[in-house]
This record gives C-alpha cells, structure tokens and sequence, in this order.
C-alpha cells in the first residue's frame, strides 16, 4: 500500500451535479479496487493559466487516497475514457508530503499564508 | 578612470542560503502557485539556484513542483510580465 493524491480537471461546461456525479464516479473506482479514500476536496471553478482544449476555466478536484499500485493503473485509464477530463496528475507521496498533506487538510496553511509570504522574501 | 579594478567589498556581499533548509521547509507542493512563484521569472521560467540559493537537493523538487504545476495549469508555460 503506498500513499497517493490525484488532481484531475474537468470540462467547465458540465453542470456543478455532473461534476460531482463524476468525481463521485471516480471515488467509486477508487474504493472498488480496495482503496482507502483519505480526502475528496474540490476546489471549483477556478481560472486555468493557458487554455486547455479552449477553454479557459475548469473544475479542479483532489483526491488523496492510500492504494496498491495496480489501481493506479485502472484508474488512469478511467480517466481517458471520460471526455469531461482535461487533465490528471497522480503522484505518489512520500513521508513529508503525507504529514505536509494532513496539516494542509486542518487548514493551517491558510492562517500562515500572509505571514509567511511576508517572511519569506528572495535572498538577493 | 583607471584601469585598476576596483576593490570589492566583501561585507557587503550578503551570503546566500538555502530557504529550505533554514525553514525547515521538507515538502514542496505543486498545488501552491503563490508560492511557486517565487521560483520562476517573469516569463514563467524556472530561476537558477545562483540566483535563488537553493540547495541542490531543494532545487530538484522545485523544478519538479514547478513543471507538476504547470501540466495542471496552475503555472503558465509561457508567460508575460506574471509579477
């Protein structure tokens, strides 16, 4: 079992249900092959930085799960048969990235996140 | 003006460091743009680790979160004037 996340983006032109019914498609095939689903976080309608497929926006959703590596393939594969995916990144995760992970999902990133942009200017 | 060059200041060279090791900082996360930022020019490209300090090991996972981002459309792969 190795720890994994997943961000996929689907076409803005589905309504906000078909993008739920699909990411709870995926949730389905996740937890089909026996998979631990850890978090599902979707993060919207959000501005992409170039165009993809001409479109300018897309859903972006997040699934943080603990698997064997065999479904990563399947799931893969899911994701080019649907249309409404532009695109999909899965990445393993080693040890700091989970514990990076589970204090990102408490939210205590988003209280740091002016402090720390203020500390953190480049060194000349 | 001579020709003799000029004598540098060694004091006020500010030596470099690598932001992650002083933070502590171990994982670097792609899903981040504010912060990624800080790594790429102003045409999107990565910064080299002469100019930003980075450690060596720290530079590789940068330029790995920056490229992660950029498939996600997080990052621009080209860009104008981003800062």
């Amino acid at each position: 079992m190795k720890n994994y996340e997943t961000v996929f983006i689907l076409n803005p032109v589905l309504s906000e249900d078909q993008a739920k019914d699909t990411v709870d498609k995926f949730v389905k095939v996740l937890t089909d092959g026996k998979a631990d689903v850890i978090n599902v976080e979707q993060w919207g309608l959000k501005k992409l930085a170039y165009p993809i497929q001409n479109k300018s926006t897309g859903f972006y959703n997040l699934i943080e799960f603990t698997a064997d590596t065999q479904i990563i393939h399947t799931l893969e594969t899911e994701y080019r048969r649907d249309e409404s995916v532009m695109r999909f990144l899965t990445t393993a995760l080693d040890k700091h990235a989970v514990e990076y992970n589970s204090r990102r999902r408490k939210g205590e990133f988003k209280k740091n996140k002016e402090k720390r942009a203020a500390k953190e200017e480049l060194p000349a | 003006m001579t020709l003799m060059n000029e004598p540098i200041k060694r004091a006020e060279i500010k030596p470099k460091y690598c932001r992650f090791k002083k933070n502590g900082i171990k994982y670097i996360d792609y899903k981040d743009p504010d912060f990624l930022m800080k790594f790429v020019n102003e045409q999107g490209k990565i910064l080299p680790r002469r100019l930003t300090g980075t450690s060596w090991k720290f530079q590789k996972r940068v330029s790995q979160a920056v490229k992660r981002a950029r498939h996600l459309a997080i990052l621009p792969y080209l860009g104008d004037s981003l800062k």
